[in-house]
């Protein structure tokens, strides 16, 4: 009995694993589908307003935008502005002066992580400068005493990061230039 | 073990596996949603639910955080129906010009009754406690 089972069950085993290796495949090659919840189902819409007949459903809208599988709202937000998906108005009052700067900060505190690189262009793109300077930072580098444990608590970059834009979760996007290498066209922090 | 539970081992692990690759994100509101219901629902009307997402396709952060000056905190902002009526706050869109007007009480006051004023959708990540 002993030998016929195990032949049976290794056979078993080696389909499980081809089943695997299939659907691993499958997920690299065709890019992960997204889902969204339905407003009805969302937890915070009533399903009974009457209102949910006529809003916008997530995935209509945001299907169409470059994705970030489990990741906020699963849209890369630069990259859907960056590829011209998206245009939203930059002002309403034509008097608005809009300013845009291209000038990344290196932050290097960050003990064995990999140092953060902040990019002024990506976020001033979307937020005025006023809404960063001078209260939440002073505008020098290695001017101000930024924390991980701060971040976390929703302050500096964790005001936004963690409720608006991409989360906390995503700490690659955020320390990504590795210790000991040259970085040229940038700004060094502290 | 006798053969037909030995199937079952390998048949559940490429289930689970299946699963795992085509699962939805948590339930929950879409991130960035914002519930305001300080006075709405004491006054007869449902909670007002208000997405980051619809609006940063159409208009960038600086247009209400700077220009239109919505405090960035969930809450911070006294919003009176009045004044939205006279073009304040959400009203400085929704004013029959740069989106539909005031009257579309539904479109707005659309969230379940008893939510709390606040940041929904998010990840757990405020606040080292529950990170
Ligand atoms: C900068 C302008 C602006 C401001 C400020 C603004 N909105 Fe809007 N809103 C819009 C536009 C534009 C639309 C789309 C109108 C259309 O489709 O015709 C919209 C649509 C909506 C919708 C419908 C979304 C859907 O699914 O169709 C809701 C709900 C809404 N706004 C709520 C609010 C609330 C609540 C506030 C204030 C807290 C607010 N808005 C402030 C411009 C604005
Ligand atoms: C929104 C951007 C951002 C994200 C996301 C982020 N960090 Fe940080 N992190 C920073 C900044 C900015 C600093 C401070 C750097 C400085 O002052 O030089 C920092 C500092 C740190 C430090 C140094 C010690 C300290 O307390 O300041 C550690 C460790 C760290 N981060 C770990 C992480 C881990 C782990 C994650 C993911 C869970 C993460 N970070 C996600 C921006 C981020
Ligand atoms: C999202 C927030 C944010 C926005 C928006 C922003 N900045 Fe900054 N800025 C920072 C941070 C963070 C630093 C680095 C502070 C540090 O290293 O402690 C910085 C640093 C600076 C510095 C100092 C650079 C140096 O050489 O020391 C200047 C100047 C500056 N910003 C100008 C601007 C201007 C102009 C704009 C608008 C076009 C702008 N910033 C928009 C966050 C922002
Ligand atoms: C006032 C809001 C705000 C603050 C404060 C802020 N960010 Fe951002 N950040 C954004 C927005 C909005 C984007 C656009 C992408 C998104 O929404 O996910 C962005 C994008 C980024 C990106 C680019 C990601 C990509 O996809 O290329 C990095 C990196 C980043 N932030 C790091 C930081 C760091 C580090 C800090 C703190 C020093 C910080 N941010 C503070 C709002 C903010
Ligand atoms: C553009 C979005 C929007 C529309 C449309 C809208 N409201 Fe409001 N309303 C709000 C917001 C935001 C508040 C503040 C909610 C709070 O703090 O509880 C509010 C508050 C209220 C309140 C609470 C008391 C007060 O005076 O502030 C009442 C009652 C109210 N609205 C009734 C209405 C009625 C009736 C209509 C239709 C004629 C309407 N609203 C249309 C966004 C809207
Ligand atoms: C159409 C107007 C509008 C646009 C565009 C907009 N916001 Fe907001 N934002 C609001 C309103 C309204 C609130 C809630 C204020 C309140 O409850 O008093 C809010 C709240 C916030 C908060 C506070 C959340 C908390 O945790 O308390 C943050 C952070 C924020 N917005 C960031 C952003 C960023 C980043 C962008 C651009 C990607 C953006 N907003 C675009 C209207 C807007």
């Amino acid at each position: 009995m002993g030998r016929a089972s195990f032949s049976v069950g290794s056979r078993v085993w080696l389909f499980a694993l081809s089943g695997m290796l299939c659907l691993l495949w499958v997920s690299q090659v065709f890019p992960q589908e997204r889902k969204w919840l339905p407003l009805a189902a969302d937890g915070v819409h009533d399903p009974r307003s009457p209102a949910l007949k006529q809003l916008q459903e997530p995935r209509e809208a945001l299907s169409r935008l470059a994705p970030d599988p489990h990741v906020g709202n699963q849209v890369r937000w630069v990259k859907a502005l960056e590829l011209g998906q998206i245009n939203p108005r930059t002002n309403i009052f034509p008097e608005t002066k809009v300013s845009v700067l291209d000038q990344d900060i290196i932050m290097s505190n960050t003990g064995s992580r990999p140092k953060v690189r902040f990019p002024h262009k990506q976020h001033s793109l979307w937020l005025d400068c006023a809404i960063c300077h001078e209260q939440l930072f002073k505008s020098k580098a290695g001017g101000n005493n930024i924390s991980m444990l701060s971040i976390l608590e929703g302050q500096q970059c964790g005001l936004c990061h963690g409720a608006v834009a991409f989360p906390l979760t995503e700490c690659d996007r955020c320390h990504s230039v590795p210790h000991g290498v040259p970085i040229p066209d940038a700004i060094i922090g502290k | 073990m006798t053969r037909g539970r030995i199937w079952r081992i390998p048949a559940i692990v490429v289930c689970a596996a299946a699963l795992g690759l085509g699962s939805a994100p948590d339930a929950g509101a879409e991130y960035g949603d914002v519930v305001i219901n300080k006075r709405a629902e004491k006054e007869g009307m449902r909670p007002v639910v208000f997405s980051h997402w619809f609006h940063r396709i159409r208009f960038r952060c600086k247009v209400c955080h700077f220009e239109l000056g919505f405090k960035m905190r969930a809450g911070a902002n006294d919003v009176l129906m009045a004044d939205i009526i006279e073009g304040r706050f959400c009203g400085m869109c929704h004013n029959g010009q740069i989106a539909w007007s005031a009257e579309n009480c539904d479109l707005c006051h659309s969230g379940l009754p008893g939510l709390k004023s606040g940041i929904y959708g998010g990840h757990d990540t405020l606040g080292p406690g529950r990170w």
